[in-house]
């Protein structure tokens, strides 16, 4: 998995090394697409079995999520919090660490995002209350994320159990404050004030897409460039590589741990706002999305690249889209997706093994 | 408040503590002996889910409880034959295939639940109870902790049968071994892969029986997402518990307590959402994690794959 494709060019330009270059990408393609392909027809055998037509299911579902324009406003539009839970995950992946809590770091964003934007635009410019709200909501997600950080880094305690358990404390927490704390006494369903439609994040265009999504696209390419073109980055991928050998060539392990748990927390907690001052205004009690959980799988089938996880993110998303109306309209429940991006999940990994035993047969 | 602190509420208590508390304590059981044996199960919630599921469906159509928690093992052990397949076969990452499996499940579940179920909501029957004679007279803890089904016993029995197979059996040394140094394992002219394998598919039986319990027991029902983190609880417990069986139960009543508490605050009428209660086992781990991390030691060669000759 750390093998990545954009080193595989070879700095002498003569065509074999051209040659050799193509064929891995072209290589590479064939291990994601044709994986994608058998999970779509093993998924729609199910579909089969739960006498539903899978063609009409998946055209369906294209339709909607890409096809027609709303619908594609609307994938793009979705497309904004995950680039930022996936850039998150980058980060703390290629570094080797398993942030898994990112459900309770976007919720304690999200909350934190609508509780302070609401009084912050009555005396501040729009532009300052929109931009002090995502910083707090990074605040509050990166001090949540703090505690496994530690842990890690001074104990050695393993972050994949601490993250779930924060994750699934910051979710319950972020429904008492909705319902405790930032109630808003106008209305009879337990919500967060709503911010008006005109002091949102700008739409882009004459569409209804978030403006979130620049934020969320540079987010990921800025990512991206930082862990595999900047000292920084290379030192975070030396920590994920072999901590111990990290100790020995001098870098503070410890520091950079905690460094690594901050910026993940900190895009995901922004993803977090960015939801909110872009789409949604408010956050109702009980809402949980689940988004992390579903980016985690994508964020691995990128192979931790910026440039492939746009792709997948963007696929999830038409996924999501089109699976939300299909489950509205062909009264196939929308777990139908989870379904899909488990299969495609199992089918890559095999996929990704046979290719390797194939390049150790060949080499042999 | 007077009722809170009545004798026939605390004896609802501790019963709701027992309840919730195996589920945990099989899936905590399981959990100890793939991690002992070096595989790192985060599917386990999904197998838990899938036994939850086909254990619910077995003992409604079969209408015997014990043709559910066989079926529930069955079906937590089919999901475990394909993560033992991918991650000790063929040596996969064991988190992607794990949250892979349980991300599948869950959705699987749901799905079919809905094609099958989803307008007649079925019930099962409460389960029938077996009265431990003498101790279930006892005056509040007899009807709490003696008045259970069979089941729970044999759960209960099984942290003894477990302490006893890693202490005084050959098989118990060879799960540590292929836990923390498989090599020498391999040389000793035993088969790594086979032990993990084994590991795997006890863990994925006792998971798939919780499932079952929960489902059957617990709820009488099936609901989508019914585990809800009962299965990554399951591994918390067997990460604190360093390898002693007794440990995952002494952890499994403590969350089975917190859990109970949750529904008993309810029906006392406390004015708190529930989501506040719902924290507490999680804040338990946490502090139990500050206060005891760094004694939270793991076998050597967990979570990676191993390849014979490979270094």
């Amino acid at each position: 998995m750390t093998h990545d494709v954009s080193s595989a060019p070879a700095a002498g330009l003569d065509v074999s090394a051209a040659q050799v270059a193509r064929s891995a990408l072209i290589r590479r393609l064939a291990t994601t697409i044709g994986p994608i392909l058998i999970s779509l027809v093993l998924a729609g055998c199910l579909l089969l079995a739960l006498g539903v037509n899978p063609l009409s299911y998946y055209g369906f579902v294209v339709q909607r999520g890409v096809l027609s324009g709303l619908g594609l406003q609307q994938t793009l539009t979705r497309m904004a919090p995950l680039l930022f839970i996936a850039s998150g995950l980058i980060v703390a992946f290629r570094a080797g660490m398993w942030n898994l809590g990112g459900d309770g770091q976007f919720l304690l964003g999200a909350v934190i995002a609508a509780a302070s934007v609401t009084p912050m635009v009555q005396v501040l410019p729009v532009w300052l209350a929109l931009l002090a709200a995502s910083l707090l909501s990074i605040l509050v997600a990166v001090f949540w994320s703090l505690l496994p950080a530690l842990l890690r880094a001074y104990q050695g305690v393993n972050e994949i159990i601490t993250t779930l358990m924060m994750s699934f404390l910051g979710v319950s927490l972020a429904n008492v404050l909705v319902k405790l704390m930032f109630l808003d006494p106008g209305t009879t369903v337990p919500q967060t004030r709503t911010l008006a439609v005109e002091d949102r994040l700008p739409r882009l265009f004459d569409t209804t897409v978030t403006s979130g999504l620049v934020f969320g696209l540079m987010a990921i390419i800025i990512v991206h460039l930082m862990m595999t073109r900047t000292a920084f980055g290379l030192k975070l991928r030396m920590v994920g590589a072999n901590p111990r050998a990290a100790i020995h060539a001098g870098l503070n392990v410890p520091l950079l741990t905690v460094a690594v748990f901050a910026l993940s927390a900190g895009l995901i907690g922004l993803g977090g706002a960015v939801d909110i001052l872009g789409i949604q205004g408010n956050v109702r009690a009980d809402w949980n999305p689940a988004y992390g959980l579903a980016v985690i799988p994508v964020v691995f089938l990128a192979r931790m690249n910026g440039f492939a996880a746009i792709a997948f993110v963007f696929l999830l998303s038409v996924l999501e889209i089109g699976g939300e109306s299909a489950a509205r309209k062909l009264g196939v429940p929308h777990y139908f997706t989870l379904v899909l991006i488990s299969i495609v999940l199992l089918t890559l990994a095999v996929a990704e093994y046979i290719d390797h035993r194939f390049n150790q047969a060949r080499k042999a | 408040m007077t009722g809170l602190f009545s004798d026939t509420f605390l004896a609802a208590l501790l019963f709701g503590a027992v309840t919730a508390a195996i589920p945990l304590l099989l899936a905590g059981l399981g959990e100890q002996m793939s991690e002992k044996a070096g595989v790192l199960n985060i599917g386990i919630e999904g197998m838990m889910i899938a036994g939850a599921y086909v254990g619910f469906v077995c003992a409604f159509y079969s209408g015997s409880l014990w043709v559910g928690f066989l079926a529930g093992a069955a079906g937590g052990m089919v999901v475990a034959a394909l993560m033992s397949l991918l991650c000790v076969r063929l040596g996969l990452n064991q988190i992607v295939i794990g949250i892979a499996l349980t991300l599948g499940l869950e959705g699987l579940t749901a799905l079919l639940y809905h094609f099958q179920f989803s307008r007649s909501y079925p019930r099962l029957p409460a389960a029938e109870t077996l009265a431990v004679p003498l101790l279930s007279d006892i005056p509040l803890f007899g009807p709490a902790l003696f008045r259970h089904h069979l089941i729970v016993y044999l759960a209960v029995a099984m942290v003894g049968v477990m302490a006893w197979l890693y202490r005084r059996t050959q098989f118990g040394l060879n799960l540590q071994a292929a836990g923390d140094k498989p090599a020498a394992l391999d040389v000793a002219g035993i088969d790594v892969i086979r032990t993990r394998t084994v590991a795997v598919l006890f863990s994925g039986g006792m998971a798939g029986l919780g499932g079952a319990y929960l489902s059957n027991v617990g709820a009488g029902l099936f609901i989508p997402f019914i585990t809800n983190g009962a299965g990554f609880l399951g591994i918390v417990l067997a990460m604190l518990a360093r390898g002693r069986p007794i440990w995952v139960l002494i952890g499994a009543m403590i969350f089975g307590g917190c859990l109970s508490m949750t529904t008993a605050a309810q029906v006392a009428g406390v004015n708190v959402p529930i989501d506040v209660i719902q924290m507490l086992p999680f804040l338990a781990v946490m502090a139990m994690l500050v206060l005891f991390g760094r004694r939270a030691s793991l076998p050597a060669a967990l979570g990676i794959p191993y390849e014979r000759g490979a270094r």
